[in-house]
């Protein structure tokens, strides 16, 4: 059952055609005297639709099963009596059916009448006007008229009679009408309207089906019946509601309705275009009217999101016309100064200058840059290009240093690519899913509904967390397997696994042989077979029973196609880029890559990750992930940019600050990123910025680097920008410009006119010009072309001459190195231990409304779910440091020390605490430390020492940081 | 919630006294009703506190749960009187004159459909068919079925001067 897909169309066709799509064999029928030729198990309604006839419906969308309540589907088949439901009849061979007999027109009015006659007649002044399904219907079944006098209804609060809500207002509250209940406004982005429902269920089952919450029901039966959220005491914002729009889609009529359409009207023009949030990149449908935008609407042939969204990117936008931006550039000759608003002349030249000093003083190599994870694939490219070409050294790192590292080292040994190995849909067709050290219902949410759709099917899930997340136990979805791991013992748990795999034979030798290096597999498993490694041994090391290690292994071996998904629970670690190899190892082992419904798939976290990386961000890889050192990759580029390439490998982003504090580096260009928030020991990166004497901010806010900055260019949103971002599935979306750039340039604009303010001479005019010259001198992205995307909609790389249209799915007929690699994976304790100072261990993580250090989300109205960050500490640990739920707590490790409000929950096991990094106002990354994966350096967030304990108010850090904060934030205007 | 009357004050039970009465039920298939009624069995009504607890028992969104016990006329949000009169409304007892049988029998305890008396002795409501056709108009009191009712006979099994 594919319920998303929707294949045949053309592009921008959008049609509901009512009922899923199917895959069965070819059936022949004919509707209204027209042949039509449909898959089995298709329905009347959609074969109809197939042949350009539309049914009138209510209750039917395509992207959730029939449920025929409505009943103005009905047509008529011949041979057959009554008059059946199109939606719920399925196809059969040599069916003659008739749309439009008289029969059914008379029940389709008579349908539509009742319909009306508890609807209220306020069309012309209601949000829905123009976009509504009930309207609509309404007119193609042709009725003219509503006969029945006004009685019981749920729409007239006035009970006077009145038709319409207008009408009852004017008329007065002469007297009540029990059965009209107000509208629920507690939700920040739509309104549910009871008084317009129709009851056909759409959004209850959007809920259920499409995301997977169950948030919604009918309460009550017969005429009493209404939408609600939760049980009889919640509205939707206290119900379990997660606010993905679902519903809101849904809706046949303004029942459940965006605020913003209400306030603005409805949208006259779309773009299609990518979410900047996420990993998943979700395709959206920006829907506009000029140039403001009205609401975001998932767009139903988006290839990762198949039609769904988040809260995020469904809703969380209004950060990009927040008055926080900054609109003009800004200089100052010291952080403790005000900043100045100049000219962009005068901004770029001020920076050009500062730099040329600094390398003329200090060095080619005493300046760098760091590209963006959420700018585009075009901008990234471009600013690893400005310190290769143009500052003439390799000192260009990205924020991937921080996350997912240890994913393109660990993978690249393994498979020889540096990448996820499937596309989304191939959940569709996982029988057992590994979940390790990734919470897709907050981080990946619409991953995470295509997940537990498949749960719900029967799939197997096994999640390793020492967190008991939603997706652990939520409605209708249980792990079969929760191992609870102590923080930082990831390999352990892993090779245990592989360790019962290997000497309970369950391995798939024929797999291994044929795909892999046999003589390195045997190496590992004699390696693996060491009793150290079995379960009962790492037991009291991982905390993790034996027993269940022992069944989830059975299960993950034994119980069909295999998919692994993990997180930065996996990468952030000192063992980072080890686990990410033992988990290669063990989809190698049990023969899981290389076809649908298997495979090794990070999720990445920020929207444009995966391009960051493979736009050449690393301080040792040219694009494509080809190393510096080697002359034929460095004779490419200098052939194309006309320069001569540093061959020694630049400074990563923890080595830039060493060296700042050290004295020896001087400048940094950051764009789109957050250092100072998102990096660990936060006491650290202050210093080394402080130390510089040129850093150069370009975002769309002030940001907390910022406070450090001597320049600062203002950034364009992706609302702003053509571009295109790459998403976990290897997938490269097009960013479509939507409105002109607030701040009067694109970031890949501001890029360029830096570089040419140092003497670089570029002259693009169009960011398709810069992928011309990705695809030309890469060879994964050979093929990519904005004419290819514009034709495909999305292509998915490896995209060259061998795949025109792209991977879905990688090493399909052998890994791309050749063999896959068993590399050895040895368990070795991070340096960051528990002792009497510190007995508990932190990790720390993200929720759903927020995104990374929340510089997005925090401004928009998300806020009322997640307003700071809390501490979550069990019960018992709570209690023997007198600690009470929504105390102030003073949370301290090696490195610093923060306070914050506590939460007591037994999510988390004793001995564990957690907490989130979206507001400046903790600043999380006080507390941990610098340790960091030994072959990328990726920071150990998951894995600190601390200690909680009671505190009254906001420590003496903290103080000082928020005054140091706004002093370096004040502006002087340009009139001063 | 579908309110008909104000809800008296009943004191709400605690999740563990709920998980205790539910729990022999856990290994039915379709567990939700046989719980239902078990906890109205016990406190007379089934009480909001029971909603988030049978969600977890049972991994149902706290949604559905609701939808279900408000689909359910019989499940009340709140403890009826020491007496549960039902009075049939369907068709057959309509045409064998129930209609002016109930409304008799309200008039006289001075109530309207789902009406608990102000002594709390009775509560009257509508129930639609009780199978008992032939022996119109038709009545269930305390679970016990009457035919052939009249306000009379209703009074006196409840022991109300006429």
């Amino acid at each position: 059952m594919k319920d998303f897909i929707i294949p045949q169309f053309a592009p921008g066709d959008d049609r509901d055609m009512g009922t899923p799509a199917r895959n069965g064999a070819p059936v022949s029928l004919t509707i209204d005297g027209f042949e039509v030729v449909v898959p089995e198990g298709t329905s009347v309604m959609r074969a109809a639709f197939e042949a350009g006839i539309e049914v009138p419906k209510l209750c039917a969308s395509d992207n959730m099963e029939a449920f025929g309540s409505c009943r103005l589907c009905v047509v008529e088949i011949e041979g057959r009596r009554g008059t059946p439901a199109s939606c719920t009849t399925p196809v059969t061979e040599g069916m003659i059916v008739h749309t439009q007999s008289a029969k059914v027109r008379k029940i389709r009015k008579g349908v539509m009448e009742l319909y009306i006659s508890d609807h209220p007649l306020d069309c012309l002044t209601c949000a829905a006007n123009g976009d509504c399904e009930l309207q609509d219907a309404a007119g193609q079944v042709g009725l003219r008229d509503v006969r029945y006098t006004p009685g019981d209804n749920h729409f007239d609060p006035s009970g006077t009679g009145a038709r319409s809500q207008s009408e009852a207002r004017l008329r007065g509250g002469v007297q009540a009408n029990p059965q009209f209940t107000p509208k629920d406004e507690s939700n920040p982005y739509f309104t549910y309207d009871p008084s317009k429902c129709i009851v056909c269920s759409r959004c209850v089952r959007a809920c259920e089906e499409v995301q997977g919450t169950f948030a919604l029901t009918i309460e009550g039966r017969g005429f009493d019946s209404r939408v609600s959220a939760g049980a009889g005491f919640d509205n939707f914002l206290s119900s379990d509601c997660v606010s993905c729009g679902a519903c809101v889609q849904a809706c046949p009529t303004a029942t459940l309705q965006e605020k913003s359409v209400a306030e603005l009207g409805t949208p006259t023009r779309s773009v299609i275009t990518t979410c900047a949030y996420c990993g998943v990149g979700c395709s959206f449908k920006a829907e506009m009217n000029g140039d403001t935008l009205v609401r975001m609407v998932p767009y139903k042939h988006g290839k990762a999101n198949r039609g769904h969204s988040c809260v995020k990117g469904r809703f969380a936008y209004g950060y990009a016309s927040h008055k926080d931006r900054i609109l003009n550039p800004m200089i100052r000759d010291t952080i403790d100064e005000p900043w100045r608003e100049v000219s962009w002349d005068e901004a770029l030249s001020f920076a050009a200058n500062r730099m040329k000093n600094i390398q003329a003083k200090h060095g080619r190599r005493s300046v760098g840059v760091i590209t963006s994870s959420r700018c585009t694939n075009e901008e990234t490219y471009l600013v690893q290009k400005l310190t290769r070409a143009v500052f003439g050294n390799n000192n260009t790192d990205t924020c991937a240093r921080v996350c997912h590292s240890p994913t393109g080292y660990g993978l690249g040994r393994t498979f020889g690519t540096s990448a996820g190995t499937q596309d989304f849909d191939s959940v569709e067709q996982t029988d057992v899913v590994l979940i390790i050290g990734a919470n897709p219902t907050d981080g990946h949410p619409v991953f995470a509904s295509r997940l537990k759709k498949r749960l719900r099917e029967g799939a197997k899930l096994i999640v390793v967390d020492p967190r008991r997340t939603d997706i652990v136990r939520s409605a209708h979805v249980e792990a079969q397997y929760h191992l609870p791991l102590r923080p930082g013992t990831n390999v352990a748990v892993v090779s245990a696994m592989a360790h019962v795999i290997v000497t309970e034979g369950l391995m798939d030798e024929a797999y291994i042989r044929d795909r892999c290096d046999w003589d390195e597999f045997q190496h590992y498993a004699e390696f693996i077979s060491d009793p150290r490694h079995a379960p009962e041994a790492t037991e009291a090391l991982t905390g993790v029973p034996a027993a269940d290690l022992r069944a989830a292994a059975r299960l993950f071996a034994t119980g069909g196609n295999g998919a692994i998904y993990y997180g930065l629970g996996v990468t952030e670690h000192s063992q980072g880029s080890t686990t990410v190899m033992s988990i290669a190892n063990l989809a190698m082992l049990t023969g899981n890559i290389g076809r649908p419904g298997v495979g090794v798939n990070p999720l990445r976290g920020q929207n444009n990750v995966q391009g960051a990386c493979d736009m050449g961000s690393f301080p040792h890889e040219l694009p494509g992930y080809r190393h510096v050192k080697l002359p034929d990759v460095r004779a490419i580029f200098e052939k194309a940019w006309g320069v001569e390439i540093d061959s020694e490998p630049g400074l990563r982003i923890p080595n830039m600050l060493d060296a700042a504090v050290e004295g020896t580096f001087k400048g940094l260009y950051c764009q789109g990123e957050d250092i100072l928030q998102s990096d660990p020991d936060t006491h650290h990166v202050a210093a080394g910025l402080r130390a510089m004497e040129c850093v150069i901010v370009h975002d769309l806010f002030l940001n907390e680097t910022a406070n450090y900055a001597h320049v600062f260019l203002p950034g364009s949103s992706f609302l702003e920008k053509d571009g295109t971002f790459t998403n976990a599935e290897r997938r490269i979306n097009r960013v479509r410009k939507v409105m002109q750039p607030r701040n009067g340039y694109e970031d890949w604009e501001v890029t360029q006119m830096l570089a040419n303010a140092m003497g670089a001479g570029w002259h693009y005019t169009h960011p398709s010009q810069i992928m011309e010259e990705i695809a030309a001198t890469t060879p994964s992205f050979a093929g990519v072309s904005y004419e290819r995307l514009e034709e495909l909609g999305s292509v998915q790389w490896p995209c060259n001459e061998a795949a025109p249209t792209g991977t879905p799915l990688m090493h399909v007929d052998g890994f791309m190195s050749g063999k896959g690699h068993f590399v050895i994976t040895e368990y070795v304790a991070t340096d960051e231990r528990t002792g009497p100072r510190f007995p508990l261990l932190l990790t720390t993580g993200r929720i759903l409304s927020q995104y990374n250090v929340g510089a997005q989300t925090r401004r928009t109205e998300n806020t009322v779910w997640h307003d700071q960050d809390v501490l979550e500490i069990h019960p018992h640990d709570a209690e023997v440091r007198g600690i009470n739920d929504g105390d102030w707590v003073r949370l301290a490790s090696r490195a610093g020390e923060t306070t914050l409000m506590v939460k007591l929950t037994d999510r988390v096991a004793p001995g564990v605490v957690y907490t989130t990094f979206h507001h400046p106002a903790t600043q999380a990354n006080v507390v941990t430390t610098d340790f960091s994966d030994w072959a990328t350096n990726c920071p150990e967030y998951k894995v600190t020492a601390v200690q909680v304990s009671p505190s009254n108010g906001p420590s003496d850090w903290q103080e000082r940081y928020n005054e140091q904060a706004e002093r370096s934030r004040r502006i002087l205007s340009a009139a001063e | 919630m579908l309110e008909h009357a104000p809800a008296p004050a009943a004191p709400s039970p605690a999740a563990e006294e709920i998980r205790d009465v539910v729990r022999p039920f856990m290994g039915l298939e379709g567990p939700l009703l046989p719980m239902l009624h078990a906890i109205q069995e016990v406190w007379g009504h089934v009480p909001q506190a029971a909603v988030p607890v049978l969600a977890d028992l049972l991994n149902l969104g706290r949604a559905e749960v609701h939808g279900v016990i408000s689909f359910y006329h019989d499940f009340r949000d709140h403890p009826a009187g020491k007496r549960v009169l039902k009075i049939c409304r369907a068709e057959a007892c309509q045409a064998v004159g129930g209609t002016g049988v109930a409304q008799a029998v309200l008039d006289r305890l001075g109530v309207d459909w789902h009406g608990t008396t102000p002594d709390g002795a009775v509560t009257v409501e509508p129930v639609y068919c009780l199978g008992l056709c032939a022996c119109g108009p038709a009545a269930m009191l305390d679970g016990r079925v009457i035919g052939r009712i009249d306000a009379d006979r209703i009074a006196a099994e409840l022991g109300v001067s006429a």
